[in-house]
């Protein structure tokens, strides 16, 4: 357990190191991918459980949505406070929500998620005091005083997108490991079980919407900063659609395949645009179906095969 | 003895079907009841009842003199009644092991932890001891769905028995076992059983287990009791024969009772 968080920090300072020297476009590039991997690594949660939600994009753009309107209309641009009430914001709303959706299950459980995502779309692109449709700019964060500018301004939100990830992939990690990770599985596999072993399905469940959508405001907390912009969009089903997207692209068996996910989806994404920028859609689409086809559990069980000796 | 659980006139409908009706049923500490019946005469209506799968149409269900009505499974099973099922009811793609933690970290904790590890050394430990009390530490390492039957049924049983329940429903143990295996499955139960000092009652269509491991009978018809008492009375039972078990039998009950 120290063991794997050390490497997690390890991996997150290695990170922190290598932002100094990489190009601005670069950083952009992962910052975005990691906050999709918070976002996804929330997905995660549910997927082992059993839950497919096509409706992260609510908390996602929720988040951003904090960060651009407290920046704007409450003169706050301290980004840890903005980050924090991002948090604090999605998982209320999804304390009222989660009691309803931890009722249905399957196609259903999508379904309604996605449904609520697209009614905050729908709010947002009519409402003009948030910039409508074209959604609206935010402020340069601060961070204790220090407002980043020229080449240290992308680095900012990517240091905070890495302590981020570290900080919640270390607790992913080891809330796989836990009781109440276990539990999930256990839900996935055998509902009538868990009840009559003792536990409250609707319970874990619910406890798991409330993370996925607090690191789903997290990821779009930080979004919003790297980006400067945000807008409806974040709301809609295909944004919803794309984090369920990475997962598979990465796979759900361990914290790192969401942001492995992430950032080969955000690589292929800019590639298969600079390529071909009238069908990039089509290579990732094609790119997804050969993963599904050769890994169906994701990259991640290429990187498990290997370091435990499986065939490939 | 004392009653540990009492029924008195619980009755269920599905619309206008009757599946249960005025079963008054009490069993006392430390029995081991069998109960018999045809496929819908009542015994897994009642077995969901009292665990509070399905709630009483009418009736009362006391468990120590407390009604339990109205609770839920969760509710039931903490206040000391477990059951195993017909099917088992286990994590398919799981391991041995893990379904045994998962079992234990449910136990352990009323409100689950969300950042301690479940597989510890300790844990390991215990779930060993369990798997080797019901003599399947061999299958640990295995993924449930490549369980044979009989291993499959004591799993369900030692995740029932975990809890130490003062009461515990086995739903027919030993369908779909190998001819062979059922009375070593039963043995390995009964063993845990007499050491936990829970009272069972068990659900069975095999007339050699009925014989061989209850002290008492009860006999399901329609969705009533239509016997309860010795084996060996009930069995003889001129209704019993016509409607339940038909005249066909030959077993020696005594004797079958001196083999448990």
């Amino acid at each position: 357990m120290k063991y794997a968080t050390t490497m997690i920090i390890g991996a997150g300072i290695a990170l922190l190191a290598a932002g100094l020297f990489m190009p601005g476009w670069l950083t952009f590039l992962l910052t975005l991918a990691f906050a999709k991997g918070l976002v996804v690594m929330g997905l995660l949660l549910l997927m082992r459980a059993g839950l497919v939600s096509f409706g992260q994009g609510l908390y996602y753009c929720l988040g951003a949505y904090c960060v651009g309107i407290a920046g704007d209309y409450f003169e706050t641009q301290n980004a840890l406070l903005l980050i924090l009430l991002a948090v604090v914001v999605c998982v209320a709303l999804a304390a009222v929500i989660g009691l309803l959706l931890c009722r249905y299950r399957d196609i259903f459980f999508a379904m309604f998620s996605m449904a609520f995502s697209m009614i905050l779309y729908g709010v947002l692109v009519k409402s003009s005091a948030f910039g409508s449709s074209d959604g609206f700019n935010v402020k340069p964060p601060l961070l204790f005083g220090w407002t980043p500018t020229g080449e240290s301004g992308p680095f900012l939100a990517y240091g905070l997108a890495v302590v981020a990830l570290v900080g919640v992939g270390i607790f992913v990690w080891r809330y796989l490991r836990s009781p109440m990770g276990y539990a999930g599985e256990a839900v996935r596999e055998n509902e009538i079980r868990v009840e009559y072993l003792g536990a409250s399905v609707r319970r874990i469940i619910y406890t798991k919407y409330l993370l996925a959508a607090a690191m789903a405001g997290l990821g779009g907390g930080i979004t919003a900063l790297a980006a400067g912009h945000i807008d409806p969009e974040m709301a809609y089903w295909t944004t919803s659609g794309e984090f369920v997207f990475i997962a598979l692209m990465g796979g759900v068996g361990h914290a790192a395949g969401p942001v492995i996910g992430a950032v080969l989806f955000e690589l292929l994404r800019t590639y298969a645009f600079q390529i071909s920028p009238y069908t990039w859609q089509m290579i990732l689409g094609i790119s997804l179906l050969v993963i599904i086809l050769y890994l169906p559990k994701g990259v991640w069980s290429l990187v498990e095969r290997v370091t435990k000796g499986k065939p490939l | 003895m004392s009653a540990l659980l009492e029924t008195r006139s619980l009755a269920r409908n599905f619309g206008a079907v009757t599946a249960a009706a005025d079963i008054d049923v009490t069993i006392n500490a430390g029995e081991i009841v069998g109960v018999i019946g045809s496929n819908g005469a009542g015994k897994t209506t009642f077995i969901n009842m009292v665990t509070g799968y399905l709630a009483p149409s009418s009736g009362e269900i006391l468990f120590k003199g407390k009604s339990i009505v109205g609770k839920n499974p969760r509710q039931v099973m903490r206040a000391g009644i477990c059951r195993s099922f017909q099917v088992a009811q286990l994590f398919p793609e799981l391991t041995v092991l893990d379904n045994v933690l998962i079992a234990y970290g449910i136990m352990k904790h009323k409100i689950l932890p969300l950042m301690s590890p479940l597989a510890t050394k300790a844990n390991i430990q215990q779930a060993e001891q369990l798997l080797e009390e019901y003599g399947i530490t061999s299958y640990m390492a295995e993924t449930v769905v490549t369980l044979p039957q009989g291993v499959r049924k004591l799993l369900d049983i030692a995740l029932a028995m975990l809890r130490k329940p003062e009461i515990l429903l086995l739903d027919e143990p030993t369908s779909g076992v190998a001819i062979d295996d059922k009375f070593d499955l039963m043995d390995t139960v009964m063993r845990a059983v007499r050491k936990s000092g829970a009272a069972v009652l068990f659900v069975e269509h095999d007339m050699e287990v009925i014989a061989r491991y209850s002290t008492r009978l009860i006999a399901f018809y329609d969705g009533r009791v239509l016997a309860d008492g010795a084996v060996s009375d009930v069995m003889n039972d001129e209704k019993v024969k016509e409607l339940v078990t038909g005249h066909h039998l030959d077993i020696d009950y005594e004797q079958e009772v001196q083999h448990a």
